[in-house]
């Protein structure tokens, strides 16, 4: 058992073509620690130079902002989902 | 109070619409979710579709074809083959028209009972506020961030509805923002993507069907939002994943702290949105990098000339497999890890569909320390246009 990590189409290219993967975390910074070490080049399309969230990024534990949770140190357990979700703009070409 | 059709508001109803168009809606006049009350809303109802493209497809002739009595189409793009693939209000024929007019045509042809209006114009943050203001619910349905950012802002200036819908390769978003009391797009992305970062539909692909449904989910919010019916998707995110088949739902919350909606609000005005989303003058993406080109006129007199060239294809496999200047093939994301397949005392000319990638390609060879190195302008596009015409273009 552990976290699910659900990766979104557009960053999926940088995740080997994966759809999810899963990591024992304690919570949403260590998941995505495990995610972005696995998965180099996912790294800056997540986080800025700083380390900081991208703020175009959203990441939800089942189903809920962790802006309006703890953030990055939201708690995990396992069986949660984190689904992480970039703003796309396409639409109309 | 089952017959509300004998109401005096429904006998004053029923003069409002025509014999032929109680025939054409009698779907929807007999379910009594929509009823002659429903249908007399959607006749009174304005609403404006940015964008006529892929989303906006479904959206027009769903709209339409449902008796939305005014329809305003903002449109500045011109019908090209490669829209036909996702664009299904638009047939051959139209190739080469201005989208709006062509959608205009077409959405007219299917219900000569409704006004439609084309505005063949490029939404800016000079002519966004004028332009919604006459309509009801506003449909988001480009294709680039500043337009999404220009649309958010100028509905929550002038309170309406956004009815939203973003797509990538096989998966969509749809909500609504600008509801009262509910989220604006700032609130769930307070800000954009740096350019470059995240590919466009141009550059990264569509699956053809994917706009359709998603559209299509915004066209039933539009009607919805209209009947004033059911549970809309105000504070709702829905997505949908085309190759796993399957629709997620996330909580969207409105954020106080949210600089266009929230309670200390410090957007009061539009703004440049090219400049917000750090892209300047048209939808071109990161800057040209100044590297070393050849023309293609030149590579191929160059090579007839039976010169020793290396040529570096820095697209991907399946673009190789479309068309191809039999060169050495290493995606672009592959060539930090493969540079050692490269020989440095060779010259090299790298390409790649457009010359963009190539561009980077070039830049990071010649950082990495290739000195004879040249970037193909235009790319295989170029190619076809000025060498080979047999090359297709996609």
């Amino acid at each position: 058992m552990a976290v699910r990590v659900l990766i979104p189409p557009p960053l999926r290219p940088h995740a080997g073509g994966q759809v999810a993967a899963e990591f024992p975390a304690r919570n949403v910074a260590e998941a995505l620690d495990r995610l972005t070490s696995e998965f180099a080049d996912l790294k800056r399309h997540l986080f800025t130079e700083e380390g900081r969230l991208r703020s175009f990024v959203n990441v939800y534990v089942n189903g809920e902002d962790i802006r309006y949770l703890a953030e990055e140190k939201t708690p995990t357990k396992d069986g949660d989902t984190i689904n992480i979700i970039p703003s796309i703009a396409g639409g109309k070409r | 109070m089952a017959t509300k059709v004998e109401t005096p508001a429904g006998v004053k109803a029923t003069e409002n619409l025509t014999n032929e168009e109680i025939l054409r809606y009698s779907r929807h006049l007999i379910m009594p979710e929509v009823g002659m009350e429903g249908q007399l809303k959607l006749k009174k109802a304005k609403v404006l579709l940015i964008g006529t493209g892929g989303l906006g497809a479904p959206l027009g002739l769903y709209l339409a074809a449902a008796g939305v009595g005014q329809l305003g189409l903002v449109d500045f793009d011109v019908v090209d083959f490669t829209n036909l693939q996702r664009q299904v209000t638009f047939g051959s024929s139209d190739v080469g028209k201005p989208k709006s007019e062509a959608a205009r045509a077409r959405l007219s042809n299917l219900n000569p009972d409704i006004q439609v209006q084309a505005f063949e114009t490029k939404l800016t943050s000079a002519n966004a506020l004028e332009l919604f203001r006459d309509f009801d619910i506003i449909v988001d349905g480009t294709d680039n961030f500043p337009t999404r950012y220009l649309v958010n802002d100028a509905c929550v200036l002038l309170g309406k509805p956004n009815v939203y819908g973003s797509i990538f390769r096989f998966e969509g978003q749809v909500t609504i923002f600008g509801m009262p009391g509910g989220p604006c797009y700032r609130c769930l992305y307070p800000e954009p993507p740096p350019p470059g970062l995240v590919p466009s539909c141009a550059e990264g692909g569509v699956l053809g069907v994917l706009p359709g449904i998603v559209g299509s989910i915004q066209a039933m919010e539009t009607i919805k939002l209209i009947l004033g019916s059911g549970r809309n998707l105000t504070g709702r995110l829905l997505l949908f994943d085309a190759l796993e088949m399957g629709f997620r739902e996330f909580k969207l919350r409105k954020n106080p702290k949210c600089p266009m909606c929230g309670e200390h609000r410090t957007i009061d005005k539009l703004i440049d949105y090219y400049e917000f989303c750090g892209v300047r003058g048209e939808e071109a993406p990161a800057p040209d990098l100044k590297v070393p080109e050849i023309m293609p006129r030149e590579l191929k007199a160059r090579l007839d000339r039976g010169e020793d060239l290396f040529i570096l294809d820095v697209r991907e496999p399946h673009e190789y497999q479309i068309c191809n200047l039999r060169g050495h093939l290493i995606p672009l994301g592959e060539l930090p890890r493969r540079v050692h397949e490269l020989d440095s005392s060779r010259e090299i000319v790298a390409h790649c569909r457009s010359g963009k990638r190539s561009a980077e390609a070039v830049d990071f060879l010649r950082k990495a320390g290739f000195r004879k190195i040249l970037n193909l302008k235009g790319g295989i596009l170029a190619w076809s246009d000025e060498v080979d015409r047999s090359v297709p273009k996609y």
